[in-house]
């Protein structure tokens, strides 16, 4: 016993102020600051793709394709680390068989299972259909029966076929941008609806979320798309770059905007934890929040992206900018979810002390595990390139939409 | 003669078809009378539908003397390391000036350290907490797959066979009166020690409470002492602002108690 309290006090020697005893352990961990980060990228990378097949923003097609296989690759693997995370991970599927309807969370899981079959998959099967067709008669032995599978038996590529199919894939990218929307949008909801915890509790919650989703899902595409095109060898559509660069600029603004207004409406309403949350802010918080997720993640990629965009720069220059903003912006938006995540953990619920958090190297829920999580969706959608390649409408296509432009 | 067989039955068919209809009709009562069997013997003489428990805790009677968190610890096996606690007890010291200094070392098991000298010290008092078993109970209502749940009776427990360890209620919890079972890995808390309470008896920390700080007790009954504490003191519920109506009463509660 005298061991375990000192083993305790030595532990607390890192503790300020007064936390409720069992606040001492962070319950939500890395685990959990890498499921929101995905999901955004998810629903970020859908909408980008919903705009050029829904509002005809015809720049965006090369890399069409190539956000919806990123959207599913992301999909596949958000779900991963909460499972990995939970204490009964073999209880999970109750969630589904008898899910609390009260529950944000529990309702999660129909939202997400609708977005995967409903949405992604549909719009995928659909705009791909007549490629699968075609292929599953050129290949041969096993991708030849891959493909003859995926096309689940509609092998009909008539005029008035494929026009079906082109009117059901709009349909569906009508239904998935609210869909998408609701997706993270619910991520944002699972935190802003606890008012247990006043750096959660907040109706901009949502819509935070639903904007730094959008952001991280143009910067991943657009870093996507340079370095895939990069390794196959090919000319990068310049208009498509400038495109996502803009669209990328905006969604920022708007974001940071909404960010700017939540934090100056605390700091006026200065609430009965106003005094913690400064205090969590300057101290455990000033690397992740003020550094990484205002200056690195924010401030510096959006300055620097008007500067390569609208400013006369040599074409090989505004691509590097281009690049490296868009790394800037995923360092900043995992930021985001981290302060949100462990910062909403960070002080106590009795207002009066901080707490601290160690990451783990190994374990379940250690750095291993997250970077494993993280690398997992780049290996799936490998994987999806491969055998749905995004890229073979690009070189037709690309030279029509630059003419566009010009 | 074939008319009149058809119209009306000889005794022999009469009998047949009533024999056929016996199955029947126990088919249809048989749910009902062993649903009345079953739900008889979960209760046995206890019917939970006319209690609604609550706790009364008399912050000038606590003397912060711990026992209470450590027969918790004790009755409910409760993991003994300093950061699993069903209840614990707070130390508040109010400063002439200044931030209240709040502690609670060990829960209040091992008693509380000497206070630094120099603190010009206005008013200290000792404050138990444990789980506000609250009405409107935040953690049952994000719980994913309804393994947290309010008893007819009026206590919020957790089906350690059905939670699913996410953690979420822990997170909705204002008093932090939830943590992860070490061994369990589902959420655990305060449960008024409802394998008593069906027994007839108090839990376990109003039980060795030496000053009767904590009053246990039903919260709508005229007879109760519970009823009693409520009418004879000026009683506060923490963080009322939050709206979870909770079932645990403190009387003589400073402001600074949250």
């Amino acid at each position: 016993m005298e061991s375990m309290i000192a083993s305790a006090v030595s532990a607390l020697q890192d503790f300020t102020g007064y936390i409720y005893p069992n606040e001492y352990e962070l319950h939500w961990e890395l685990l959990i600051v890498v499921y929101p980060y995905l999901t955004g990228l998810v629903a970020g990378a859908f909408i980008l793709a919903s705009l050029e097949r829904v509002f005809n923003v015809k720049e965006l097609q090369p890399v069409y394709r190539l956000s919806l296989l990123s959207a599913l690759a992301f999909l596949f693997v958000a779900p991963l680390p909460l499972l990995a995370h939970l204490g009964h991970p073999e209880r999970s599927l109750e969630m589904f068989l008898t899910p609390h309807t009260k529950s944000a969370m529990a309702m999660f899981g129909f939202v997400y299972a609708w977005y995967l079959m409903v949405v992604l998959l549909l719009e995928i099967w659909f705009d791909y259909r007549k490629s699968m067709v075609i292929w599953s008669r050129e290949k041969k032995g096993m991708m030849g029966f891959i493909y003859r599978i995926l096309t689940l038996g509609a092998t009909d590529i008539s005029e008035s076929s494929l026009r079906f199919d082109d009117k059901v894939g709009k349909a569906i990218t009508i239904i998935g941008i609210p869909s998408a929307f609701l997706l993270h949008g619910y991520v944002g909801f699972i935190f802003g609806s606890i008012k247990a915890n006043p750096w959660w509790s907040s109706v901009l919650m949502p819509i935070v979320f639903l904007f730094s989703a959008i952001v991280s899902g143009i910067a991943l595409i657009l870093a996507l798309y340079m370095i895939t095109t990069m390794f196959r060898f090919k000319e990068i559509s310049m208009p498509c770059l400038n495109k996502l660069a803009e669209l990328l600029i905006y969604a920022m603004i708007v974001d940071f905007s909404l960010e700017l207004l939540d934090f100056i409406q605390r700091l006026y309403e200065s609430e009965e934890s106003i005094n913690i949350l400064s205090h969590m802010i300057s101290s455990r918080l000033f690397i992740s929040l003020i550094i990484s997720q205002i200056i690195l993640g924010s401030l510096v990629p959006m300055i620097s992206l008007i500067w390569a965009r609208f400013g006369r720069l040599p074409v090989e220059m505004r691509r590097i900018v281009y690049f490296i903003a868009a790394l800037l912006v995923q360092v900043g938006i995992f930021s985001t979810r981290w302060n949100v995540v462990i910062g909403g953990q960070l002080f106590s619920k009795s207002l009066r002390g901080l707490t601290v958090y160690k990451i783990e190297l190994f374990g379940f829920e250690g750095l291993l595990t997250t970077c494993f999580f993280l690398l997992l969706p780049f290996a799936i959608l490998y994987v999806l390139t491969k055998l749905l390649p995004p890229w073979i409408i690009d070189e037709k296509d690309i030279k029509p939409a630059e003419a566009q432009v010009s | 003669m074939k008319e009149n067989k058809s119209e009306k039955p000889n005794r022999r068919e009469f009998l047949l078809s009533c024999s056929k209809a016996i199955p029947l009709t126990g088919a249809l009562f048989f749910p009902l009378s062993a649903a009345r069997l079953l739900l008889a013997q979960e209760s046995g003489d206890y019917d939970p539908t006319v209690h609604n428990y609550g706790m009364g805790i008399d912050i000038h009677k606590c003397i912060g003397c711990g026992r209470c968190a450590a027969a918790c610890k004790t009755e409910n096996n409760v993991p003994l390391e300093p950061h699993y606690f069903r209840t614990w007890v707070e130390r508040y010291v109010l400063p002439s000036e200044g931030e209240a200094l709040v502690d609670s070392p060990n829960g209040g098991i091992d008693g509380f350290p000497e206070m630094n000298e120099d603190i010009d010290t206005l008013r200290s008092f000792f404050v138990p907490k444990l789980c506000n078993h609250c009405t409107n109970a935040p953690c049952v209502q994000v719980c994913p797959v309804g393994a947290t749940f309010i008893t007819r009776d009026g206590v919020v427990l957790v089906d350690e066979k059905y939670c699913v360890g996410c953690r979420y209620c822990i997170q909705a919890c204002p008093y932090g009166a939830r943590f992860l079972h070490p061994e369990k890995k589902v959420a655990d808390k305060c449960t008024f020690c409802y394998h008593r309470l069906a027994k007839g008896l108090l839990p376990a920390c109003v039980e060795v409470c030496p000053t009767q700080a904590r009053v246990f007790g039903e919260v709508g009954q005229q007879s109760s002492p519970l009823r009693r504490f409520l009418r004879f003191n000026d009683v506060i519920v923490l963080k009322s602002s939050l709206n979870t109506l909770p079932k645990v009463y403190y009387a003589g509660a400073d402001g600074e108690v949250r």
